[in-house]
C-alpha cells in the first residue's frame, strides 16, 4: 500500500518533470527540471533496492553532468530566444506521431506480456549475504572487469576530447 | 489498490521515453536536445532496474552504471562540440546546423 502511494507519486514527479524539460521556453529552466527528474528517478531507484545505482545517479547526474549543462547553457547565453517558436512545420506533427506509435507499441508488448506471464525463467539465487553496494561491486570487479575497464578508457578519451574541442585555437 | 509489479515500472519508462523522444523531435535548441537524450537514457536505465529487482540480479545495476558512464561521456562531447560550433556561428539552433548538408 505504502509501495503504491511511494510509486504513483514518483512517477506522476517524474512524469511532469519530464514535459516540463520538454516544453520549457527558457533553458536555464529546464536544467532545473532536469535536476528534479534526475533526483525522482534516484527515488525509483532506491524503492527498486539499487542504493548504489540511486547514489550513482545523484553523484553523477544531478552532481556532475548537470552542471555542465548549466554551464553551457550560460556560455552560450542568448540575446534572443531563437529557440521559442515551436515550428508548425512538418517534423513536430511527425515527431508526436513517431512517439505516439513508440508508446503504443510498448504499450502493446507489455500488456501481451502481463497476459502471458512467463514461468519459465527461473530466479536466480539471491546473492551473497551484504548489501547491495557489495554485490554490484563483486560483478562490477568480476564478471564485468574487462568492460569497466574499457569504460575508464571512454571516459579518459571524452575527457581528452571535450577539452580539445572546447578550447580556442591558439 | 494492486500492488506494483515489474509492469508498472515499464510503463512508467516506456512514458519517459516518449517524452524524451518529442523532445528530441520538436525542440530546435540543440542543448535542449541534449537533454532530452539524457532523459531517454534514464528511461532505459528504470528498465533495468526493474529487471534486476525482478530477477534479484544485481547485473542490470551493473549495465545501468555503464550507460551512466557513457552518459557523461556524451554530455562532454557533446557540449565540447556545442561551444565549439557556437564559437564559429554563434547559433545554438538545429536548423542552422547544415554546412554538412550536399
Amino acid at each position: 500500500m505504502l509501495e503504491s502511494i511511494v510509486f504513483y507519486t514518483l512517477a506522476a514527479f517524474i512524469i511532469g518533470f519530464g514535459v516540463l524539460v520538454v516544453t520549457t521556453k527558457n533553458p536555464v529552466h529546464c536544467v532545473l527540471f532536469l535536476v528534479a527528474n534526475f533526483l525522482c528517478v534516484a527515488m525509483i531507484y532506491v524503492l527498486l533496492a539499487a542504493e548504489f545505482l540511486a547514489i550513482i545517479q545523484i553523484l553523477v547526474y544531478a552532481g556532475g553532468i548537470v552542471v555542465l549543462y548549466l554551464f553551457v547553457v550560460m556560455l552560450v547565453n542568448l540575446r534572443r530566444p531563437l529557440d521559442a517558436q515551436i515550428d508548425a512545420r512538418r517534423q513536430t506533427r511527425l515527431g508526436f506521431v513517431l512517439a505516439a506509435l513508440l508508446l503504443a507499441e510498448i504499450s502493446a508488448i507489455v500488456m501481451y506480456s502481463a497476459m502471458h506471464p512467463s514461468t519459465a525463467v527461473p530466479f536466480a539465487p539471491q546473492g551473497a549475504s551484504g548489501g547491495n553496494t557489495e554485490t554490484v561491486g563483486m560483478l562490477l570487479y568480476t564478471d564485468y572487469l574487462i568492460p569497466f575497464e574499457v569504460a575508464s578508457m571512454l571516459l579518459l578519451v571524452a575527457m581528452v576530447g571535450a577539452i580539445v574541442l572546447a578550447r580556442r585555437e591558439a | 489498490m494492486t500492488p506494483i509489479t515489474p509492469y508498472h515500472y515499464l510503463v512508467l519508462s516506456a512514458a519517459l521515453f516518449a517524452i524524451g523522444l518529442v523532445g528530441v523531435m520538436v525542440r530546435r535548441n540543440i542543448i535542449i536536445i541534449l537533454m532530452s537524450i539524457e532523459l531517454m537514457l534514464n528511461a532505459v536505465n528504470i528498465n533495468l532496474a526493474a529487471f534486476s529487482y525482478q530477477w534479484h540480479n544485481a547485473a542490470g545495476q551493473v549495465f545501468a552504471i555503464f550507460i551512466v558512464a557513457v552518459a557523461a561521456a556524451e554530455a562532454a562531447v557533446g557540449l565540447g562540440i556545442i561551444l565549439a560550433f557556437f564559437r564559429n556561428k554563434e547559433t545554438v539552433n538545429i536548423d542552422d546546423m547544415n554546412i554538412l548538408k550536399f
